[in-house]
């Protein structure tokens, strides 16, 4: 059988999303970015809401993400993207608004702007990228980084005395009365690729319902930053991570 | 409804101002001397009538991110604080100027460095006009002297700020800030329709409305040469915002010896100082620069020419001053005299002053 019979719409198995750009992705291969922009682009296209969507790109690696999602972008400073995206939310309705954003872009220097953002209930969705890290800048810690895990500004480890403790700053939010769904996932094998689909989908219906603010953190890796192969990069995580990060919805209303 | 006569503080001026404009969104945060802009917005209530969109944000950061947020989707956003939450807000400015994004933010300055203190102050012109923020951008500069200015500059301040996709600035203080006056309220103007935006602001990210390209609103170019592009269209755009829009106002420079050069309420108390000055024989002139970026050069050169000395007087230690020893390159004696601290001067103070530092001299 020649290569071209194989090549028909009924044996096909998979598609790259409409909204995913013909373009190369500066993300490094086995970053899970590639996953999750591949979701939400999935996600609006299938909800018919790719006119009305308005995505809120981070200072980190994630910036260029209005180069691969096929939606309008606005590139917002360094931990602002929920300012910027309430802005947009509240002056157009009709709209969806998203947030994407890094741990530390989400748990350092936008701490307060995270968090007053789904205290008004703000109707978005914030996307949270944790993989412990700050990858773009070349693998310092961030407020989620665990106890001993070793990055370029913690050479030794991270230890409490010196650098505080880890924050769990998605179990604040889901104690917020402004967060209507809070949930915690990954996207390490296919299956839990599938969970995150459908919790982005669940935070995108809830958007468009005014339900509240909706959060989708996505444990991630970084084997760039870690230092690890991709495999390997899954398998720290899953043995260091989910311990720290427990998978899971911590809140649905 | 049509034009109004009111009395009413520079502040609750700006809010009503707002309004009638049409402006789509207000974001701040209370410091004094300015929460009046928020407090009389919150109390008007314009999202029951013309659907404007009020909110105390958490901090004068998100507030100005919240304006750069609007107005990257072409929405009519301002903001309004003092020095230093001005000094907050530098961030969302720079990040403002780099995307290209019209937006109002008001100055009612307040004595500085520092916490410093809430009384009157002009200490954040260098600030406002050599940019504030990093990186190499201007704002388009409007200096008040009259509760009624305060009303006529938010609309000024809107229009140029859309022409040129700018930020624009109302650089205010409080005396200007506090002090009541008489004032006419324009008429209110109906806010832009979605429609409207879509087609004004093609660029502005709207949602991909009609299955339109994509738009992207950054400031963000890592190749160099695209960069360098991107800072040469910044800069075409001040250049010919500098041709054409210099704003100044001349009272008695004719027949002057002297020229009392101040901007905002010191030109308030400046006409005073000038009126016990010819009163007492010394012909002098005042020239108000009402852009103070761009800087009225040519009406300074000008107002300048024939002239035996002038005296610059500011609430600052010194800054107006470089402008105009810039614009008439030294040719006649220009001196500083300038209260700190946020004590005001009074006219006869001034006139002394020029008695002193220019006709004696």
């Amino acid at each position: 059988m020649e290569i071209k019979d194989i090549i028909k719409e009924e044996n096909k198995v998979y598609s790259k999303p409409e909204l995913l750009d013909n373009v190369h992705m500066h993300y490094c291969p086995g970053c899970s970015h590639g996953v999750v922009h591949k979701l939400i682009a999935e996600v609006v296209a299938e909800m018919g809401i790719t006119d009305k969507t308005v995505g809120v790109s981070p200072v980190g690696c994630a910036v260029f993400a209005y180069n691969y999602i096929d939606v309008d972008w606005i590139e917002a400073a360094h931990g602002r993207a929920p300012a910027v995206a309430t802005a947009v939310s509240r002056l157009w309705e009709e709209n969806v608004v998203f947030t994407y954003q890094g741990d530390g872009d989400m748990a350092a220097i936008g701490t307060a702007e995270t968090i007053h953002a789904a205290n008004r209930g703000e109707n978005i969705v914030m996307v949270f990228i944790n993989n412990a890290i700050y990858g773009m800048t070349g693998g310092q810690m961030a407020p989620t980084t665990l106890v001993g895990q070793k990055t370029s500004t913690t050479p030794y480890g991270r230890r409490i005395d010196l650098n505080g403790h880890p924050l769990e700053i998605t179990d604040i939010l889901a104690t917020l009365s402004g967060t209507c769904y809070v949930t915690r996932q990954s996207v390490h094998t296919p299956g839990a690729a599938r969970k995150t689909k459908a919790a982005l989908k669940k935070a995108f219906e809830n958007a468009i319902a005014k339900r509240g603010t909706s959060v989708v953190e996505v444990v991630s890796t970084c084997n760039s930053g870690w230092k690890m192969s991709p495999v390997k990069a899954n398998e720290w995580m899953v043995e260091n991570m989910f311990d720290k990060y427990p998978l899971g919805d911590l809140k649905v209303e | 409804m049509k034009e109004e006569v009111m009395l009413m503080k520079g502040n609750e001026a700006v809010a009503h101002a707002a309004i009638r404009y049409g402006c789509d969104g207000y974001f701040g945060y209370p410091i004094t001397p300015q929460s009046e802009v928020l407090e009389t917005l919150e109390s008007l209530m314009p999202w029951e009538t013309t659907g404007m969109v009020v909110l105390q944000a958490e901090s004068e950061v998100a507030a100005i991110n919240m304006v750069y947020g609007g107005a990257s989707t072409g929405k009519a956003v301002m903001t309004s604080s003092s020095s230093p939450g001005i000094s907050l807000k530098q961030e969302g400015i720079s990040y403002m100027a780099g995307a290209m994004l019209p937006a109002l933010i008001l100055n009612v300055m307040r004595g500085g460095p520092g916490l410093g203190t809430i009384q009157p102050s002009q200490a954040d012109y260098f600030q406002a006009t050599k940019g504030g923020g990093h990186g190499d951008y201007h704002l388009i500069v409007l200096a008040p002297a009259s509760v009624q200015e305060m009303v006529d500059f938010v609309a000024l301040g809107f229009d140029l700020s859309f022409k040129y996709r700018t930020p624009a600035m109302i650089l205010a203080d409080g005396i200007v800030g506090q002090m009541m006056e008489k004032v006419v309220l324009p008429p209110f103007r109906p806010r832009r329709t979605a429609e409207e935006i879509r087609k004004q602001c093609p660029w502005a990210t709207t949602g991909r409305f009609g299955h339109r390209k994509r738009n992207v609103i950054t400031s963000l170019e890592l190749e160099p040469s695209k960069m360098e592009e991107v800072n040469h269209r910044l800069q075409e755009c001040y250049r010919e915002i500098e041709k054409s829009e210099p704003r100044w106002e001349e009272i008695n420079t004719a027949d002057a010896e002297y020229l009392l050069i101040a901007f905002g309420s010191i030109a308030r108390i400046c006409a005073k100082a000038m009126e016990i000055a010819r009163e007492k024989g010394i012909k002098v002139g005042l020239l108000r620069p009402i852009t103070l970026w761009p800087f009225p050069k040519e009406g300074v050169r000008k107002g300048a020419e024939g002239k035996k000395g002038i005296l610059c007087v500011e609430l600052n230690a010194g800054q107006m001053i470089e402008d105009i020893r810039l614009a008439i390159h030294d040719s006649i004696p220009v001196e500083h005299y300038g209260r700190l601290g946020g004590i005001i001067p009074s006219p006869t103070e001034v006139v002394e002053a020029l008695e002193k530092k220019i006709i004696e001299k």
